[in-house]
């Protein structure tokens, strides 16, 4: 424990209180990285691009994987393997779909165009689109962990009760308010462990933004993550990335912690 | 003795050519030191059982010295440990390892428009000047008259010191399809103004044809400015050490970069790299694409390209002030740690003899920067690139200058400026961009300077 998380840490926000490029003397500068750091309107933008990445990644893959897990609980023909086809997006390895999604985007070659054309509608920049980059990245995280949300809830809904329901049914009760009023709140737990793991992996997202955009265009899709990549490895400045990775692993703490309350939260609802 | 002699000044008078100035008349020893330093006739046998270390880049260049290392092991009785890595993990490793005080490589193969000014200023490669004026060290093979002057300016510190060989050159030209130029009846631009005027005409976004095409995407979009800063007169950084880059030269050259992209490049420009650039190319699309020479092989490949046979390679139009083409070239030195640099001296000349040189053009593995290269190859049966592509390389190369600036920060440099040149092509003002990102790069050129 100590060797590897204690000391790196400790080491990390030591670090943060220098000036030091590779190659060159480092310069004890106390909090100095930290003021630069907040008054940087880059890592300030990309604080921001974060947000925004990390919003869209999380809640429409939570409201589409819960729409596919009340699909897929029904029985149907081929569920079994449509279920299967469904979920494997999520066995293949970021970087690879990273690479074959910047293909699909490419505004002359890729094929999105090609089918926005088939239904008549006008051709997209996607990721080469300082507007439309980041929602464009999002579609790739959709596409790939989607699945999983639905994988989590459809083991919620395996789990639920049947007495609820015939008891609602008979009271009247429509499909909708089955689902509003039984099937959400004994979900919530299920979502809520969903939108914790989403949330780390979007706020993380590292491999598939800088395989497809690099942050790009210009800084238009630069999250933290890749700020702080350039800094570190790109730049070498070893001070003000330390500080980048203590600010950012407080911002992760405080989402984590918020997350944790809202699932105890549920849970004494649910209780 | 003689021929030794004619060696030595030869060496000098081309160091001097490759702008290396007094110190290096001063610092290289006349032919008297050299006689006493002389140790007897050269043998390539003279490290027999050694082993060295070396750390290359993967690229057709690294794989192509990697294939042919047994060569050298049956040349020299020196085993060869090689390590290759692609170039961006390469220069990080690069950094930590050197950082360390005891890096696992004798030999290290490196970019110089990225590691020549930090190797430099960290003194982490070895001044090769007492191995190469030693008779006994050095083989006759070696002959710097034969190097390109771009390539030795590389290769040379302002001090004299010579700290690696050159051994690629990338000087960036205008690759363009003449089926295109032909049909609207335009010949080849000699001048920025009759570029800007071709890429005008040959612009057709109803048949998806683009006028020009290049690098838009920030850091990488960096040298197809600096093509046209050159050509404008422009500059870096000057004598005093303040960034020239928001000069009206630096304006005019953003100007024209802005106009060319935004509005005769393809949709989306501003998320190009080298790549999308060149399948726009190979697929007809584009009239003229600015990069570097490296890609005539691709360019000419029926299985990859439908231009094959139609493309010209183009020598960098003249700016109103010099015909320039940006230059960017890579070598090998020794690193200054090595307790192997004889034998790690010997890898360097090996790796950049006539024989590797010319295979290295042969395999289309890049520019080699030895001149007597091109005839070698020309005269073997299996060279497949075209005439006009080698015309273009050594015309190039005579009015080459280095793309970017000689700087140890040169990643933040393409950083900032990259950014704002992407912003151009989304509508910002030239003028306003450069003078953000030359405020914003000032700080970090004065500290590494003073550092």
């Amino acid at each position: 424990m100590g060797a590897v998380i204690v000391f790196p840490w400790m080491f990390t926000v030591w670090m943060s209180a220098f000036d030091w490029k590779i190659g060159t003397e480092a310069h004890f500068v106390g909090l100095e990285n930290y003021v630069k750091l907040f008054t940087n309107r880059r890592f300030l933008e990309s604080v921001g691009h974060t947000a925004y990445f990390t919003a869209l990644a999380v809640v429409v893959p939570l409201v589409l994987g819960t729409v596919a897990a009340l699909i897929f609980h029904r029985e149907f023909p081929f569920r079994g393997a449509l279920r299967a086809i469904f979920t494997m997006p999520m066995m293949a390895t970021p970087v690879a779909v990273a690479l074959v999604w910047t293909m699909m985007f490419h505004p002359q070659q890729g094929v999105l165009n090609y089918l926005l054309s088939l239904v008549g509608l006008p051709p997209s920049l996607w990721v080469y689109s300082p507007t439309l980059v980041i929602p464009s990245l999002v579609l790739v995280e959709i596409w790939h962990w989607t699945p999983l949300v639905m994988l989590i809830v459809l083991g919620g809904l395996a789990a639920l009760p049947t007495e609820p329901y015939e008891s609602a049914r008979l009271d009247g009760a429509t499909e909708w308010q089955l689902f509003r009023f039984i099937t959400l709140p004994l979900v919530a737990p299920f979502l809520v462990v969903a939108a914790v793991i989403r949330t780390i992996d979007a706020v993380k997202a590292f491999d598939t933004i800088y395989v497809i955009s690099q942050g790009g265009p210009g800084t238009a899709s630069e999250t933290i993550n890749l700020y702080l990549y350039l800094q570190a490895f790109a730049f070498y400045n070893i001070g003000n990335a330390s500080a980048v990775v203590v600010v950012f692993f407080a911002i992760i703490l405080a989402l984590a912690l918020l997350l944790l309350h809202v699932r105890q939260r549920t849970k004494w609802a649910a209780g | 003795m003689a021929d030794h002699d004619h060696d030595v000044s030869a060496t000098r008078r081309r160091l001097l050519q490759a702008g290396a100035g007094a110190a290096a008349l001063g610092a290289l020893p006349g032919a008297g030191q050299l006689a006493a330093h002389a140790q007897g006739a050269f043998d390539w046998k003279k490290y027999k059982g050694e082993k060295i270390e070396v750390f290359l880049v993967k690229s057709p260049r690294g794989d192509l010295l990697t294939k042919f290392h047994k060569e050298f092991e049956d040349l020299t009785g020196i085993t060869v440990g090689s390590e290759m890595v692609p170039e961006q993990q390469q220069r990080q490793k690069a950094v930590i390892e050197f950082n360390s005080g005891n890096p696992s490589f004798d030999v290290i193969a490196l970019s110089y428009h990225v590691q020549k000014r930090q190797f430099a200023k960290n003194n982490w490669l070895t001044d090769l000047r007492p191995m190469l004026n030693d008779k006994s060290m050095t083989s006759p093979d070696l002959d710097f008259a034969d190097f390109a002057k771009g390539g030795l300016f590389y290769a040379v510190e302002p001090d004299g010191r010579v700290m690696s060989l050159p051994l690629n050159l990338d000087p960036w030209v205008v690759y363009y399809n003449k089926e295109l130029f032909d049909a609207k009846g335009i010949a080849y631009p000699k001048t920025f103004a009759e570029m800007m005027d071709a890429a005008a005409k040959l612009n057709d976004p109803s048949k998806g044809v683009s006028g020009f095409v290049g690098r838009g995407l920030k850091n990488a979009n960096v040298p197809v400015w600096t093509s046209f800063l050159l050509g404008y007169g422009g500059g870096f950084i000057d004598a005093g050490g303040k960034l020239t880059t928001d000069t009206p030269a630096a304006i005019d050259a953003a100007k024209m970069y802005q106009t060319l992209m935004s509005k005769y490049g393809p949709q989306g420009v501003a998320g190009y790299n080298w790549n999308e650039s060149q399948s726009l190319f190979l697929q007809g699309k584009a009239a003229m694409w600015l990069d570097g020479i490296g890609f005539a092989q691709p360019l000419e490949d029926p299985t990859k390209s439908r231009v094959v046979g139609k493309v010209g390679y183009g020598v960098m139009p003249a700016g109103p002030k010099q015909q320039v083409s940006a230059l960017f070239a890579d070598g090998e030195g020794v690193s200054t740690y090595s307790k192997k640099k004889g034998p790690a001296w010997f890898y360097l000349q090996w790796a950049s003899n006539k024989a590797n040189q010319t295979r290295m053009l042969q395999a289309a593995a890049g520019a080699p920067v030895r001149t007597s290269a091109y005839a070698a190859a020309q005269a073997s049966s299996d060279f497949k690139a075209p005439k006009q592509w080698v015309d273009c390389m050594l015309a190039s190369a005579a009015i080459a200058q280095p793309g970017l600036p000689v700087i140890a920060p040169v990643t933040e440099f393409r950083d900032v400026f990259g950014v704002a040149l992407t912003n151009m092509i989304n509508g910002a003002d030239p003028a306003g961009e450069l003078k953000k990102a030359t405020a914003e790069f000032q700080p970090v050129l004065d500290k590494s300077e003073k550092a």
